[in-house]
């Protein structure tokens, strides 16, 4: 068992505990994007980070990567941690604003506003898609290519996967476009209603057609160039 | 090559190498690292090959070719031994004459180089002053060593300290001996070598240890690590298994980056020369330790010179980083204990060996011992390499051992530490350079390149510039970087467009530092630095940009604006040579540049002989 100190408070946890696990045993909340249960931990999205150490050596590390150490000192809501989650929200919204789970992380914060040139993509790069499929469908049929800006997922080579079992778990883990809003923008609809909590290309027949490897999400209502 | 079965077999070797040496012969030594063969340097070596045949002069003077000496400015140079004569830049037409000089043991005086300021001669390389203030422990045997002849090396106290290590036959003792010398590592973090080893040493070696040389070396205008390991690449392998001996480790591998060809070619010939002889591989000397080197070449990313990424790149994955703890120390190549260090340290451990840690710790400073090699490039008269005992000032280093500006311009600043550093601006270069200093005034020692700037270098178009490098090299896995830096691009460029607004600079600075504390590896940690440290010292530059539209430097081409002034004689030149046509004036009246349409390409100020045309 190994003792450390989280907002405070002193807590013993079983060794190979990380300290996010730590945060939610304990019920402090900490945003997350790229970790989902299940699946090996990440550290892409950032959001999840705490300060650890004592004044005046502290760093930021990412909970949901970093392991419990004996005699840590863990701070989940310090004002450069809050600092930090706001700047990464609004970097986010900048990025994604369609997604609905980056809007609600970013209110939950207060982020009224974004500074940056806007834009819109349909992948923040974190991961889940490619660690479920290859995790826990045990198929690894996507992967990332590339490097900086010109970084993203898909296939090898873009060919049409031999391993793919179309099983759609790419589409369940994606935090972006699993629950995209497109209430102003019809025509970039892919469900055409924003209350639609699933892929709709799952009920739709055949499904063999449908699916498209992220490549741009989701795109069985829209053609392929 | 016949392998060598012991250590007294080795110093036979050794004693007969020596002994067969002919320092009397005068002998000409042409640099040709990649930066020398740039300049010319095949050239001339063709010329002294086919001269010395053609006069038959093969038994009288003898052709060394070698790595990079340091002095890169001055290339193709020529040094003659045993004299210590040094001509610089020498053309194809007078190389001949080089060689019958030598020959006649005479020495050239019009080709000899010229001090600056005097303009006289100076004909021993000792004397130049680019050479007097260096201390020049691992540059100085670049000059005598033919990097592909390992009997070069062995003959020139090569291999004398494995000998040495393998005498005394104490690991511990061996560790011990790095931590009292108080080499720290050369990559850049400056971690205490002898405490990694000590580590490395400690971990369970039941299935293996690694040690890495990591030759990435990614920073744009660095090279110090490159004319190390073209021009003396044994040094590194003794380095590394004198490590081995000390650590338990089993196998190594040097990383070299694609980008090194020379290198590349010149360890791989090393490796294999080394092996052969018994030095290398299994039961070396005959000791019963083995140690087996292999080599991986980069495939040109800027981030597998962080070494959890490179770790990645050597086990053939993608070069992405990752969080530590675990260190590498305890879980590394394959999961198992690895230590890296940089060329440079390796290179440091025979000198340990041979002088002992005593001596190594007398040059520098307390707790910043040895030497360090910079690469001194950008606005200065001398560019290089230059080695210098730790705790030398700035000053000394730009001035005097640079020869100062060029032209008539003023020093502004210097850049230590490649991108991840900053910049040291001219009211501070009395401070010393070693790790702590460097890091107080918001810098780092890096790597060891000084980019030295003048008041024509535009300190917002340095950051935009250098965080454009951290955009295309960052890996992307995680977000803030990936997107903090092209942000920090976005407003830089913004800036420097004349398009930015006074919110953006805070934006700036709060993005800065988010980056810096939230970033997984390194590359992202350091990125921010660009911007903080110019914005530390040349604030006023920033704001120029944003609140007047000014650049004051004269380089943001979208803020401003080329003038021809009164001194104009209406002689064409200009005119003729202006690629988009804006230059409007007939002969002997004063011309006139269009703004609309000038592309702000300074090629009519290059030209013009009245130095009438202005920047604004």
């Amino acid at each position: 068992m190994i003792t450390l100190r989280i907002n405070g408070l002193e807590v013993s946890v079983e060794e190979g505990s990380t300290l996010l696990d730590v945060a939610k045993f304990l019920g402090f909340p900490i945003p997350t994007l790229c970790h989902l249960e299940g699946l090996s931990p990440y550290g892409a999205c950032r959001l999840c980070v705490v300060e650890i150490g004592e004044e005046p050596r502290t760093k930021l590390v990412t909970s949901c990567t970093y392991p419990a150490e004996e005699g840590l000192q863990v701070r989940t809501a310090s004002s450069r941690v809050v600092r930090a989650r706001k700047i990464i929200l609004e970097l986010l919204l900048a990025s994604c604003p369609q997604s609905k789970t980056i809007q609600d992380l970013a209110s939950a914060y207060g982020i009224r506003q974004q500074r940056f040139r806007q834009e819109h993509e349909d992948c923040i790069l974190c991961g889940r898609c490619v660690r479920i499929c290859e995790q826990q469908m045990a198929a690894k049929a996507i992967g990332f290519r590339g490097r900086g800006e010109k970084r993203s997922i898909g296939t090898p080579f873009d060919a049409r996967s031999e391993v793919c079992r179309l099983c759609g778990a790419c589409l369940y883990a994606c935090p972006v476009c699993e629950l995209r809003c497109t209430l102003n923008e019809p025509e970039r609809a892919i469900c055409g209603a924003c209350a639609n909590l699933s892929p709709p290309c799952l009920e739709k027949e055949p499904f063999d057609d449908m699916m498209c490897y992220l490549s741009p999400c989701m795109a069985c209502e829209i053609k392929r160039e | 090559m016949e392998r060598l079965n012991s250590v007294d077999h080795f110093h036979w070797l050794r004693q007969r190498l020596i002994a067969d040496r002919e320092s009397h012969i005068p002998t000409l030594i042409i640099s040709a690292g990649t930066c020398g063969q740039a300049s010319g340097a095949n050239d001339l070596i063709r010329i002294a090959k086919r001269e010395l045949l053609a006069k038959k002069l093969t038994e009288r003077i003898r052709l060394r070719i070698t790595g990079c000496h340091g002095f890169c400015e001055m290339e193709p140079s020529v040094l003659v031994e045993p004299q210590g004569t040094f001509y610089p830049k020498v053309s194809n037409k007078d190389m001949p004459r080089v060689i019958e000089a030598v020959a006649e043991g005479r020495v050239l005086e019009d080709l000899l180089f010229k001090d600056p300021k005097t303009g006289t001669p100076i004909e021993k390389q000792s004397e130049i002053p680019f050479f007097k203030k260096q201390v020049r422990t691992l540059l100085s045997r670049n000059e005598k060593i033919d990097p592909i002849r390992i009997f070069d090396y062995i003959a020139n106290d090569g291999y004398l300290a494995l000998a040495h290590v393998l005498s005394r036959g104490s690991a511990q003792w061996v560790i011990d001996e790095v931590k009292a010398s108080g080499l720290r590592g050369r990559g850049g973090a400056g971690f205490p070598t002898g405490l990694k080893w000590e580590m490395l040493a400690q971990q369970p070696s039941d299935r293996g240890k690694y040690l890495v040389c990591n030759a990435d070396e990614g920073n744009p205008g660095a090279y110090m690590d490159r004319s190390v390991l073209e021009g003396n690449p044994h040094q590194i392998i003794e380095g590394m298994i004198i490590g081995a001996y000390g650590t338990g480790a089993t196998e190594g591998v040097i990383y070299v980056r694609n980008e090194y060809p020379l290198a590349v070619k010149h360890v791989l010939i090393a490796l294999r020369q080394a092996t052969q002889l018994g030095l290398l591989g299994s039961n070396i000397l005959g000791s019963g330790f083995s140690f087996h080197i292999k080599l991986v070449k980069g495939a040109g990313a800027f981030v597998c010179g962080e070494e959890t990424a490179l770790i990645q790149s050597i086990e053939g994955k993608m070069g992405e980083p990752r969080q530590r703890p675990p260190f590498p120390v305890r879980k590394g190549i394959d999961d198992k204990p690895t230590l890296i260090n940089n060329v440079e340290t390796w290179a440091n451990v025979p000198v340990i060996f041979a002088s002992g840690s005593k001596a190594f710790a007398q040059v520098g400073r307390p707790n910043n011992t040895g030497t360090k090699i910079f690469s001194l490039v950008g606005k200065i008269r001398n560019t290089g390499l230059v080695e210098v005992p730790m705790g030398m000032t700035i000053e000394e280093i730009v001035y005097e051992i640079g020869g100062g500006p060029l032209d008539h311009t003023k020093i502004k600043a210097v850049q230590t530490g490649g991108p991840s550093g900053g910049c040291i601006p001219a009211r501070l270069f009395q401070l010393p350079i070693d790790y702590e200093s460097l890091t107080k005034a918001g810098s780092i020692m890096g790597s060891g390149g000084m980019i030295v700037m003048d008041e024509q270098t535009c300190m917002v178009d340095v950051a935009r510039y250098f965080m454009g490098f951290f955009k295309e090299e960052s890996c992307g896995k995680c977000f803030v970087c990936r997107k903090g830096t092209q942000r920090m691009y976005e407003i830089l460029d913004d800036i420097c467009t004349g398009k930015a607004v006074p919110e953006e600079l805070d934006l700036l600075e709060e993005l800065a530092q988010v980056v810096k504390d939230t970033s997984l590896c390194g590359l992202g940690q350091t990125s921010a630095n660009p911007v903080l440290s110019t914005l530390r010292y040349f604030r006023e530059e920033y704001l120029d940009h944003i609140q007047n539209r000014r650049c004051p430097a004269g380089v943001c081409k979208a803020l401003i604006t080329f003038r021809i002034n009164d001194a104009c004689t209406g002689c064409q030149l200009c005119v003729k040579h202006c690629p988009v046509g804006a230059i409007a004036g007939k002969k002997k009246e004063p011309h006139r540049i269009d703004p609309e349409k000038c592309s702000r390409c300074g090629i009519c100020k290059a030209v013009c002989k009245f130095s009438a045309v202005e920047v604004q």
